[in-house]
């Protein structure tokens, strides 16, 4: 599964995006979020407080609570700042 | 219904987006332009954006603009990468025969683009500092006036 970060989410991390094969007890987003901050560092700076993360499941924006199921990509972002 | 959506590095001229639009002769045009305002010590403002959902998410909202008003035409163009103070960011336009919908669906489509479009902006000052621009309650708050 391809995982894509943006933003200061992106700096913290120190990189773009990567390939992971989280196990079956990663259900949710949320969850994934959970099973990157166990990592430390840098993904613990990036998104240990998930009331300040947005995600996308398939370039669609969905709440962090949301199945993982079958999605190709999750993205990881700070809420928006266009227009 | 013509709907025309651009996000690209390059700038835009407003005054042809407009003339573009007047093609079809309709009897109201709205439009919005948004640019990079150089307060603060301002020297640059970086747009990093979501490649391909930043086109179909700017699609959607035009989408839905054209099933809920009256509509000609809607044109939505969003540069990304790094800008200067004064700028053009963003360019909303939209046609119609008359004036409230054309005005109305112009407002919806750059509020709801505020809240939904996957752009996130930093800004750089003199002293070489960047800042992610944070959020604003004001825009979530105006997004939800539209239901």
């Amino acid at each position: 599964m391809q995982l894509l970060y943006f933003a200061w989410v992106r700096e913290k991390i120190g990189k773009d995006g990567e390939q992971v094969e989280p196990p079956d007890s990663v259900v949710t987003i949320a969850d994934l979020v959970d099973w990157l901050v166990a990592r430390g560092s840098g993904y613990a700076d990036a998104l240990a407080d998930k009331a300040a993360l947005r995600a996308a499941r398939d370039q669609r924006f969905v709440p962090l609570d949301t199945a993982i199921g079958d999605a190709r990509e999750i993205a990881i972002f700070p809420p928006v700042t266009g227009g | 219904m013509t709907i025309r959506i651009a996000v690209r590095l390059e700038d835009f001229d407003p005054g042809a987006e407009i003339a573009a639009l007047e093609a079809g002769a309709p009897g109201a045009i709205a439009t919005f332009c948004g640019n990079v305002r150089g307060e603060g010590g301002l020297v640059a403002l970086e747009l990093e954006h979501f490649p391909q959902m930043t086109e179909t998410t700017l699609a959607a909202i035009a989408e839905t603009a054209t099933d809920r008003w009256a509509l000609s035409a809607a044109t939505v163009i969003h540069r990304y990468g790094r800008l200067d103070p004064g700028n053009h960011i963003v360019f909303v336009g939209t046609t119609s025969a008359h004036r409230k919908a054309a005005i109305e669906a112009m407002h919806y489509i750059i509020d709801r683009l505020k809240t939904d479009a996957p752009f996130w902006k930093r800004e750089i000052f003199a002293d070489g500092r960047g800042a992610w621009v944070e959020a604003r309650g004001e825009d979530a708050t105006a997004r939800q006036r539209w239901g």
